[in-house]
Formats: C-alpha cells, sequence, structure tokens
C-alpha cells in the first residue's frame, strides 16, 4: 500500500513537471520591457547635437504633451527604415519627440537628419551609450512614451511599425 | 572590400599615439561586476564577456558609478531595479528564489536519512 | 538532387526496419519463441546500414555545397574549408538528430553481437526498448527535422555557417560526446530488459559495466573536449560558464559516474538492485531531458539550436513517454526485496559507495534545480531571474571538502565488514602535510580564508593517497588513476583560480602597460586576406619580471557570411602556466580593447580528465579480455 502511495505520487509529481515544461514552451523568448513600466524618468543632461548647449533632459519636458524619446544612430540601418514614422509622429501637436543620438559622431549624424529630416525638437547625444543604457535601453531603434506625469509608459524596441503607430497615437489620444 | 580596408587605414594612421596607460582599482572592480551581469542581448554571455554596443555602454556606466561613489551593492540593486532581477548572476535570496536554494539541501539531508536507514537500522 | 532522396529514403528504410524489429521482438516476446533468429544481426545491421547511407549522403551534400538541400543552404558556405563543411554536418539541429541515430543504431547493433553469451530473452527485450526510441527519433527527424528537405529554386549561395564553429575541438565534440550521452540509452533499455526478464545478476552486471564504461569515457572526454573548446576558441579564458547546456550534458555525467561505482556494489554483494535500475534509467532520461532543453528554445544560451516549438512538444511528448514507460514497468516488474535486504554494515566498501552516491545526487540535484527553476518561476509567476556561476560555486563547493575526503579513504575500506584499526600513521602525516602546504600557499596569496585553505588540504589529501596507493599492490589501478586524475583536477582548478590575475585596458598601437612587475606592449598590426574573412592580426610582446619576451598575436576575423566579427584569443600554453590575449574592435573607437591573462595550471585541467578518462578506458580493457 505505501509502495503505491509513493508511485502514484511520482506520477502525479511527473504530470506537474510535464505541464509546466509544455507552459514554458510557449512563454516568450526574448526579454520583455515590462518591468520598466510606470518607472519615474532618470534624469540626465546632454549636448544638444546642432548646438552644442549642455540641456537638462527634465527641462524639456512640457506637462501638456506626451514627451517620446527615439534612440537612434546614423550607422543603424533599421533607424532609417523606421523613419517616416517619426516624422509623421513628428506632425502630432500632442508629441513632443527628442531624438537620443546613440553612440554617434555628430558629423554622421547631422548629415543623416539633413538627408532624411529631422522629425525631433530637440535632439541630444550619447556618445558612450550610457544614458541610454540609465534609460534601460536594450539596443537601438528604441522608441520610449513619457506621460505627463513624467513616467514611463511604453516601450517599443525595435523600429516602429504601423501598428507601433496607431498604439502610440491611442495613448496620445486618450 | 578595398573601401573598407581604405576606411581602416584611415582609422588605423590616428593611431599612432603615445600613451601610458595604468590599470587602477576601479577596473578591477568594473570587471568583478560585469562578470556577474547578464548581457541583454547576447545569449548567455556575461556584460563581461560581451563586445556588444549594450555591453560596453553598461561597462562604461558601471565605471562612471563606481566614480561617483556607489558600491558594489548599490551598482547592483540600481541595475537590477532598471532591468529586472535577471540581469544578475547572483541569485538573491529572497521569497520568490528559497524553493531554489533550499530545495538541494533538503535532498541532500533526506538522502542522509535514507542512507542511514539502510546502514544503521535493521 | 539524387543524393538527398536518397538519403530520405534511407530514413525511410530505417524507420520501417524499426518498426519491423519492435514487432518482431515482441511477438517472439509474447510467443515465448526463444530463439534469436540469425537475420536479426542482418536487419540490425542494415537499419545501421540505412542510417549511415542517409549520414554519408548528407555530408556529401554538404562537400558539395548542394544548396537545393534546405539544411545545407542553412549552415554551408561555398567558401567554408572543406573540413569545416564535413563538420558543418553535425554542427546544426539536423545533422545533429542524424548523429544521434547513428549512434543509437550502432550501440543496438553491437549490443546484439557482443552479448551472446547473454539470456536471449534479455537481448529481445534490449532490442524492442530500444528500437522504441530509435522509431521515435526517426518519426521526429522524418516529420520536424528532415536534413534533405528541398528548397526551390536553388540558392546560389548559402548563409554560412558561425564561424564560432569553425574550430577543430568543436568538429570532434559532438561524435565523442554524443558516443558517451546517446550511448546510454542502451544501458536504459539494457536495464529495463533485465528488470522485466527479472534476472538482475553477477553475470547481467559484469556484462551491463562495460558498456557503462563505453558511455562514461566518451562523456567524460566529450564533455572536456567542449571545454577545451570554449577555451581556445570562444575567447574569453574560461571554459565553464554553468550555461544550460554546459550543465546539460553534465547532469548524465553525475548520474552516470554514480552508476558506475553503484553497478560494482550490485557485482559484488547483488544489492541496491533497485536504485541501481533507477540510475540506469535517469541517465538516459537526463540525456533526453537535455536534448529537450536544449532543441525546443526554452532555454536562453549561447548554444542553443533554431528553435521552434513544435520541435519542443515532440520530445517533450516522447520524452515523457519514455519515462511514463520506465515507471510503469518499474511498478509492474518491482523487484521482490528478499534478496536485497542483506544488511550493510556501516564500516564497509558498500557504505562508501552509498556515500558517494549521495553526494552526486546531490550536486546532480543542485544543476537540475539551478538550470530548470528559472523556466518554472517564469511559468508560474511571470518573472525572470538568472541563475548563474555564484548559485553553483556556493551550493557546490562547499560539498567538495567531505566528498574528496571520503573519495580518499572510501576505496581502503574492506566489502562487507571492516575493523576500525589503530588510523595508520601516514594517514596522519598526508593531513598534516597537505594542511601545511594549503596553508603556505593561502599565506602567500590574499585571499586568506579558513575554507579555501580546508579545501585545498582536502585536495592534497586526496592527492597523498592515491599517489601512495600507486605503491600499493591491492588497489585497483584503474581505479587509482582516475581518483588520482579527479585529485589533480580539483588541484589544478583551484590553483587556477587562486593564482590567475588578468587585465583589461583600452590600448592603442605603440601604447604599453606596466602589469605584474612586467610589461604589455601592443607592437603592430597587419591585415590579411583569407578564404572567407578578412583577419587583422596583432602583435604584441609580453615582458616578464625576469626581462622574458614572449610575443602573441591575438587575432580579429570579419567574415563575410554571415557578417560577423569574432576575437580569436592568442594562447600560449606551457605547462606551468598558459598566457591569453584577446582583443576586440570598438565600432567607430579608435583604439582596441585588450585583456591579458596569466592562467596557471590549464593544461593540467585537461591532463587530469584524461587521466580519470584513462582509468576507465583500463578497466574495460580488462574487462574485455
Amino acid at each position: 500500500m505505501k509502495k503505491n502511495i509513493i508511485y502514484l505520487t511520482i506520477i502525479f509529481i511527473i504530470i506537474i513537471i510535464f505541464t509546466l515544461f509544455y507552459k514554458g514552451l510557449y512563454k516568450a523568448k526574448t526579454y520583455t520591457p515590462n518591468e520598466l513600466n510606470n518607472k519615474n524618468l532618470v534624469q540626465f543632461s546632454s549636448k544638444d547635437l546642432f548646438s552644442e548647449v549642455e540641456t537638462n533632459f527634465s527641462d524639456l519636458i512640457s506637462n501638456n504633451k506626451f514627451t517620446i524619446i527615439n534612440i537612434w544612430a546614423s550607422w543603424c540601418i533599421p533607424c532609417r527604415k523606421e523613419h517616416p514614422f517619426l516624422m509623421h509622429l513628428s506632425k502630432n501637436s500632442k508629441i513632443n519627440l527628442i531624438g537620443l543620438n546613440y553612440r554617434d559622431r555628430s558629423n554622421n549624424a547631422k548629415k543623416f537628419i539633413n538627408d532624411f529630416g529631422n522629425p525631433f525638437s530637440t535632439i541630444l547625444i550619447d556618445p558612450d551609450g550610457t544614458i541610454s543604457i540609465e534609460l534601460g535601453a536594450y539596443g537601438i531603434p528604441e522608441t520610449i512614451i513619457i506621460n505627463k506625469d513624467q513616467k514611463i509608459i511604453k516601450k517599443f524596441i525595435g523600429p516602429l511599425t504601423n501598428k507601433n503607430l496607431r498604439e502610440i497615437e491611442q495613448i496620445v489620444n486618450s | 572590400m578595398k573601401l573598407k580596408k581604405f576606411i581602416f587605414l584611415i582609422i588605423l594612421s590616428t593611431f599612432f599615439y603615445q600613451g601610458d596607460l595604468i590599470a587602477n582599482n576601479n577596473n578591477v572592480l568594473v570587471n568583478k561586476i560585469s562578470k556577474n551581469l547578464r548581457c541583454l542581448i547576447c545569449q548567455g554571455q556575461s556584460v563581461y564577456d560581451s563586445q556588444s554596443d549594450f555591453a560596453i555602454s553598461m561597462k562604461l556606466l558601471i565605471k562612471k558609478k563606481i566614480e561617483e561613489g556607489n558600491s558594489e551593492k548599490q551598482i547592483y540593486e540600481y541595475l537590477k531595479n532598471q532591468y529586472g532581477e535577471w540581469i544578475s548572476y547572483d541569485t538573491e535570496i529572497n521569497q520568490k528564489t528559497y524553493l531554489l536554494w533550499l530545495f538541494p539541501l533538503f535532498l541532500f539531508v533526506f538522502g542522509g536519512i535514507l542512507i542511514f536507514r539502510k546502514v544503521f537500522i535493521n | 538532387m539524387l543524393v538527398s532522396q536518397l538519403g530520405y529514403y534511407s530514413l525511410i528504410l530505417g524507420l520501417i526496419l524499426s518498426l519491423g524489429l519492435l514487432s518482431y521482438s515482441f511477438i517472439c516476446l509474447r510467443d515465448g519463441n526463444n530463439i534469436l533468429q540469425k537475420n536479426i544481426y542482418s536487419i540490425s545491421f542494415l537499419q545501421l546500414f540505412s542510417v549511415v547511407l542517409s549520414f554519408f549522403c548528407l555530408i556529401y551534400s554538404f562537400i558539395i555545397s548542394d544548396f537545393s538541400n534546405e539544411t545545407v543552404y542553412n549552415n554551408s558556405h561555398t567558401t567554408k574549408p572543406i573540413f569545416y563543411k564535413i563538420s558543418g554536418t553535425w554542427g546544426n539541429h539536423e545533422g545533429s538528430l542524424l548523429l544521434w541515430l547513428l549512434v543509437l543504431t550502432l550501440f543496438i547493433f553491437l549490443f546484439l553481437v557482443s552479448s551472446k553469451n547473454q539470456p536471449k530473452k534479455y537481448r529481445l527485450l534490449t532490442l524492442f526498448f530500444q528500437q522504441i526510441i530509435i522509431s521515435g527519433f526517426f518519426l521526429f527527424l522524418l516529420f520536424t527535422s528532415n536534413p534533405f528537405s528541398n528548397l526551390f529554386p536553388v540558392p546560389k549561395e548559402g548563409l554560412g555557417l558561425n564561424p564560432i564553429l569553425q574550430d577543430p575541438a568543436l568538429a570532434i565534440h559532438p561524435p565523442i560526446l554524443y558516443l558517451g550521452y546517446v550511448g546510454s540509452s542502451i544501458i536504459f533499455s539494457s536495464s529495463l530488459a533485465a528488470l522485466v526478464q527479472k534476472n538482475i545478476n553477477r553475470n547481467w552486471a559484469k556484462h551491463i559495466k562495460k558498456w557503462i564504461l563505453v558511455s562514461w569515457i566518451f562523456l567524460t572526454l566529450g564533455i572536456m573536449l567542449g571545454a577545451i573548446w570554449a577555451y581556445y576558441e570562444l575567447g574569453w579564458g574560461g571554459f565553464w560558464f554553468w550555461d544550460p547546456v554546459e550543465n546539460v550534458s553534465l547532469m548524465p555525467w553525475l548520474c552516470l559516474t554514480a552508476l558506475l561505482h553503484a553497478i560494482i556494489v550490485l557485482e559484488k554483494r547483488l544489492i541496491l538492485k533497485s536504485w541501481t535500475l533507477i540510475l540506469s534509467i535517469a541517465t538516459f532520461t537526463l540525456s533526453m531531458s537535455g536534448t529537450f532543453l536544449v532543441r525546443s528554445g526554452i532555454l536562453n544560451s549561447v548554444h542553443t539550436f533554431a528553435n521552434d516549438p513544435k520541435r519542443g512538444i515532440f520530445i517533450l511528448i516522447f520524452l515523457f513517454v519514455l519515462i511514463f514507460l520506465s515507471v510503469l514497468i518499474f511498478f509492474f516488474y518491482q523487484i521482490k526485496e528478499n534478496d536485497s535486504q542483506k544488511k550493510i554494515f556501516w564500516l564497509s566498501k558498500e557504505t562508501s559507495i552509498l556515500i558517494n552516491n549521495w553526494f552526486m545526487m546531490y550536486f546532480l540535484s543542485v544543476i537540475l534545480i539551478g538550470t530548470t527553476y528559472p523556466i518554472f518561476l517564469e511559468v508560474l509567476i511571470e518573472e525572470k531571474i538568472s541563475v548563474g556561476p555564484p548559485f553553483y560555486y556556493k551550493l557546490l563547493v562547499p560539498f567538495l571538502i567531505p566528498f574528496l575526503i571520503f573519495m580518499a579513504i572510501g576505496p581502503k575500506i574492506k566489502w562487507i565488514k571492516d575493523k576500525f584499526k589503530k588510523i595508520r600513521i601516514y594517514q596522519i602525516i598526508f593531513l598534516v602535510i597537505s594542511f601545511l602546504i594549503a596553508y603556505l600557499i593561502i599565506n602567500k596569496t590574499s585571499s586568506q580564508y579558513l575554507f579555501t585553505t580546508v579545501l585545498i588540504a582536502a585536495a592534497f589529501y586526496l592527492f597523498f593517497n592515491t599517489l601512495r596507493d600507486f605503491l600499493r599492490k591491492d588497489s585497483k589501478l584503474s581505479q587509482n588513476i582516475s581518483h588520482f586524475g579527479f585529485s589533480i583536477f580539483i588541484l589544478s582548478i583551484l590553483f587556477n583560480g587562486i593564482f590567475s590575475n588578468e587585465i583589461s585596458a583600452n590600448m592603442k598601437i605603440g601604447d604599453e602597460i606596466k602589469f605584474n612587475k612586467g610589461l604589455i606592449k601592443f607592437k603592430k598590426i597587419e591585415i590579411y586576406k583569407e578564404q572567407n574573412y578578412e583577419s587583422i592580426i596583432a602583435s604584441f610582446e609580453i615582458e616578464d619580471e625576469k626581462k622574458n619576451i614572449i610575443t602573441l598575436n591575438p587575432e580579429i576575423r570579419i567574415y563575410n557570411q554571415p557578417a560577423i566579427f569574432t576575437s580569436e584569443a592568442d594562447i600560449k600554453s606551457s605547462i606551468f602556466t598558459d598566457k591569453f590575449l584577446v582583443m576586440s574592435l570598438l565600432k567607430g573607437e579608435d583604439y582596441f580593447n585588450v585583456r591579458y591573462q596569466n592562467k596557471p595550471f590549464m593544461l593540467w585541467i585537461w591532463i587530469s580528465i584524461s587521466f580519470v578518462a584513462f582509468g576507465g578506458l583500463i578497466s574495460f580493457v580488462k574487462k574485455i579480455k
């Protein structure tokens, strides 16, 4: 009788482990930025790309618009792909679009903007990438949406898509 | 290919600069901390081992934080706050991980009891 | 391509033969037919041949860069050197599964041929169980991972193999590892067979021990080759990172080592039958679980193959079918405990081996739990944690101390019942010398921990004991070599850990750094163009405190397909220390990041593991004489 109980327990445990593994198969294998939602924004300051004036980021945030930080670089090919979406976003009056130029050379960055257009109200530089890390970025391009209370409410990793655009517009219009 | 080589040579021509670098304690600490952090965009490498943009920026950030006077523990706390617990390879002992740490020890004791019974009783 | 067709239909043939052998053995067993037809050998050989043929077809497709084959397209490139085209055959998911089948079919054939002195029913049962595994893998291969799937239109060029995998150590690491890893399948099948046949006796123990040794030797060497590859090729100076895929190869090894010791007790005294069988089943179960963890995409690792949940589901179900089967058989054919009720005296070799198993199972559970816990946690509470080297060191290393001491004393204890004689004087001398040496070493370095001292002392204690045992006539040579090798292994790792030092800095050409009472000079670089990559080779001069100069030439490779930068470390290995230098190019910067390490006793790590395996080889050779 005792032996039977042991066997039944073993089989029960096996079934549980099987279920856990089965569920584990379908979990997203890539990093998700969920932990960062509703975090307070880190304070940082950096030079403006064009004027080279040292600017505090908190000065750029307005409390009646959504602030969107887009992290990009001239050498980043997906950034080129998402550029038209950024141009579209820049026309939205509810959005203040700020660019953060990641590990780039100023000349190359300026050339990129001159060639493709400037969707940003301000561009700050992040020459060694540490500001992006402090913002919790994984790589580029990355887009961070900050609400009027200076909290991060959404992050998009990778180039923006049409779907992302609609999501942003939904958030901004609500 | 030729263009690449050309660009390389241009870059290389700026290399001939004599400098004297001395290793300092900060670097040792950066290495120590970065060995304990997961490179989040690599598949299973530490920040120390990785040469990805993320890892390089991370190492610079760690150095900055050390220079600002943060302790090792503070830096881990800060990064875990930003990225979640899984950036640190050193698993915490908290509510979520009690089972992780205690279960093997429990099994060890359990095995010991089994052997004890086999050898010393009946 | 014709060759692809040949390869594919060869696999179909193999599957048909597998199902045929399954039914054949089932019918024979059901009818109580005690005759093993001579045809069995031919059919089994034919099955082996079909897999070999298929395998060679795939190799051929790789050699001629036949990109109409999807596997070749995904994993090869016309500019790859021929040696790596061939080794690329098993460096991918489909090809490595073909390697699984190769070892599975090879081992059952060899088993049939070499077990003629065993009961026929037992051999039929083994064939039956092994064919279940084999047909499962055939189905897996043909339905989810076909190595011969066609691409049309035929691409002109392949996607290339990861340059990190183009290395000689990595070319032989999978075959050797699989001979051990997959080879444990025969232990699984034959143990279930022995259980059903109710014939677990000395004869069986002697017979199965040979297979355990074969599997164990190859698994030991296979893991060692993986570590050597990681050290020489991956460029970070380490050789073990507690990466899930590394753990997955270590777990069956621990189980197999425990089994190797338990089978000795079974043979000698016919006790621990159930436990030995559990170990046999567990070893292959761990192998299969490992395959699941690595190929299903459930884990995050440098090593993982391309992920596909469909494949994951198949292996998961297959694995649990095998586990259920084993538990059911175990339940229905339980070993009657009457003759296993022999007592075990506390001071006996049986107890020492039980203690060995106890520790082995603990080490196994630490690694198993550490590897799978993040998965379960994520499923249950949606949070990700990392379990890395600190966890394993904290839980494993303290237990090494008693383990080493038991390992030193255990082999000396007699079977059945030993008397507690007066402690020999040499034991005390060894203990004292061990502590002295350990203390001197720790004192010299800055790590003045009591713990490290005791650990080194324990390792030395084992070292001296095994050294002395070589001179005794009544100790077994094979056991001694392996245990001696293990003591050197632990000592090498400890010294390597304590005495290594490193420096990491950004340097431009012409820079000099002071390090370790010596100098590191960045002399020059040279750029070359190779067959499938461009190479920057740097020249560094390392001057030590005695003004000896050695030159190290680390390399950065820029591959074209796929576009990857890799760093090749330059390592100068000598008998006492390795000098390791690696550099990497920073994008958009005008300097190189240079890392130099002085690593003592690295070579001894590899030598000592070879000793351990060599002991097993001697034992095997003695058995087949």
